[in-house]
């Protein structure tokens, strides 16, 4: 039963994944690129290059690898 | 591992020189942070304060942003060649860095090379924070005996606390001895320079200690991982634990972590305007009550178990953080007579309230970050052990709880702006309390942890020797 949940919501850390992503994009690295100061450079290019990838990464393969059953505990 | 149990003598041999050095190296990293505003001053170009300090606060969080690229390279070498060596040669990088931005002339001595020296040497400290703690927690847990390593890693776990504790005493009790004038001209740089004599210490005595022996065992038996970043990261069975280890565990223990002694901080000294000198006074007690709790939640993890005491630091967190912070707006107002003036001075009881209410935060901490060595040194083999749980370590801390200022910032700057503008056009105010916005990063982020962990990490983890 357990690892029926553990599979399943493999699925929502995968759509977690891509809706931080966006949101990071977004609301955070798009608006401080576009941003005329130049403080706001940095942590467009943290945002975009570094936090992004490793977030929507992190979780797309977390959320795989839940799905096809690898973190699967004996019952 | 039990083969070569260390006597009890020779264990706090081995925890002294770990965390002594440990304790050093946060020293180092938090005088920066909390002399940002004095160096913004000092190495930015004048005549823009605000971009000043967004320079610092860009230098800072490019130190925590660093963080894992350290605990790539100093995990991948003390995986290769030994612990030993390779958290000596972080310990000298941290000091001689520390040391060295205590030197640097400032901008109006020699321009521009002033704020670029100062964001090298901050990049060198962040990056051997990064190699320092996979290598101290690795080291002390591969000298503990079995059923022990809880207890005697949360040694190490205190230092992160108690390098914050000895940052705000030092600066504390530099500013008391001198003119605000002379601290903000030279002053300043003296916690920096205080640090070359407390490495130069603690290098002696870790110069004294022996290799891990599980390290030196597998080293004997061929065992050694000849490319431990690939190990780690590209072969599935390890990986699918860094991706548990960093999901489930440290990316929560890092916004818990973060909150309850950064952003109590700020949210005392930026929104309730609390006098500086008083702020740091006041967290500093909460940090010296709640110290000891990190050896109880180790030991304690020792006997029922390491993953539901840190689960529920995190869910208490989750569940109290907006009635914690409300309570201390509210204490705040209080002193001030029912409103927060320019500059806050809390009386006895309201100040002891605040230290109250910091305190159940960072009892909250003790929960989460007590046992968190120990887990991840068991969740890995020795062969890449230090690799495998450095990087979730920092991307934890360094990225999820370290960009915690910015992104709380950004989410309470939002709602005061969104009630302003209501407030011109006579609309109805669109938040109730603004200043509890920044909050929703924190307990988003910690719920997800939460539910991945109580979901995926196994309550009884693998002994892997």
């Amino acid at each position: 039963m357990l690892n029926r949940l553990r599979r399943f919501m493999g699925i929502g850390w995968m759509a977690i994944g891509i809706i931080s992503g966006y949101y990071l994009l977004m609301s955070q690295a798009i608006p401080k690129f576009q941003s005329s100061q130049a403080a706001d450079k940095i942590p467009a290019i943290i945002y975009a290059f570094i936090l992004t990838p490793l977030i929507v990464g992190s979780f797309l393969i977390f959320g795989f690898y839940a799905l096809k059953g690898e973190y699967d505990q004996p019952e | 591992m039990s083969s070569t149990p260390k006597s009890r003598k020779g264990l706090v041999s081995v925890i002294t020189a770990s965390s002594v050095g440990t304790l050093i190296e946060w020293y180092d990293f938090y005088i920066f942070g909390s002399l940002a505003a004095i160096i913004a001053t000092k190495f930015f170009p004048a005549g823009n304060p605000t971009l000043a300090l967004l320079s610092t606060l860009a230098t800072f969080a490019a130190g925590f942003v660093v963080r894992p690229f350290g605990a790539l390279f100093f995990g991948r070498l003390g995986d290769l060649v030994g612990r030993k060596y390779t958290f000596l040669l972080t310990l000298v990088l941290m000091g001689l860095s520390t040391f060295l931005i205590g030197c640097v002339p400032d901008f109006s001595t020699i321009g521009y090379a002033a704020p670029i020296l100062v964001l090298l040497l901050r990049l060198l400290q962040g990056l051997a924070l990064g190699g320092e703690y996979g290598g101290a927690a690795t080291y002390v847990a591969e000298h503990a005996p079995e059923g022990e390593r809880g207890f005697w890693t949360a040694w190490i776990q205190t230092t992160a606390t108690v390098g914050l504790f000895l940052s705000l005493l030092v600066i504390i009790t530099v500013k008391g001895n001198m003119s605000a004038a002379s601290f903000a001209d030279w002053g300043w740089r003296i916690p920096f320079w205080l640090s070359i004599i407390m490495v130069g210490i603690s290098i002696l005595i870790r110069l004294r200690m022996q290799e891990s022996p599980l390290f030196l065992a597998a080293k004997k038996s061929g065992q050694v991982s000849s490319n431990p970043l690939r190990d780690s990261f590209t072969k599935k069975y390890n990986f699918k634990f860094v991706l548990v280890a960093l999901l489930g565990a440290t990316m929560g223990q890092g916004v818990v972590w973060y909150t309850g002694q950064f952003y109590a901080l700020s949210f005392i000294q930026n929104t309730l305007r609390v006098e500086v000198a008083q702020a740091s006074e006041l967290i500093m007690w909460a940090l010296l009550f709640a110290t000891p709790f990190f050896i109880f939640f180790g030991w304690l993890s020792d006997k029922v178990g390491r993953k539901w005491i840190m689960l529920t630091g995190m869910l208490m967190a989750i569940v109290c953080y907006r009635p914690l912070y409300t309570a201390m707006y509210e204490t705040g107002l209080a002193a001030g007579g029912g409103t927060l003036p320019v500059t806050l001075v809390l009386d006895t009881a309201n100040f002891w309230k605040m230290v109250g209410l910091v305190f159940v935060q960072v009892f909250f901490v003790t929960m989460v970050y007590g046992p968190i060595a120990a887990f991840l040194v068991e969740l890995f083999p020795t062969a890449i052990r230090y690799t495998s749980m450095s990087l979730p370590y920092h991307v934890g801390n360094g990225i999820f709880g370290g960009l915690l200022p910015a992104i709380a910032t950004y989410l309470s700057t939002k709602a005061t702006i969104a009630n302003e503008t209501a407030l011109q056009q006579n609309l109805p105010l669109p938040y109730e309390q603004p200043y509890l916005e920044g909050l929703w990063y924190p307990i988003v982020i910690a719920s997800v942890s939460f539910i991945i962990g109580a979901l995926y990490i196994q309550a009884t983890p693998q002994q892997k020797n």
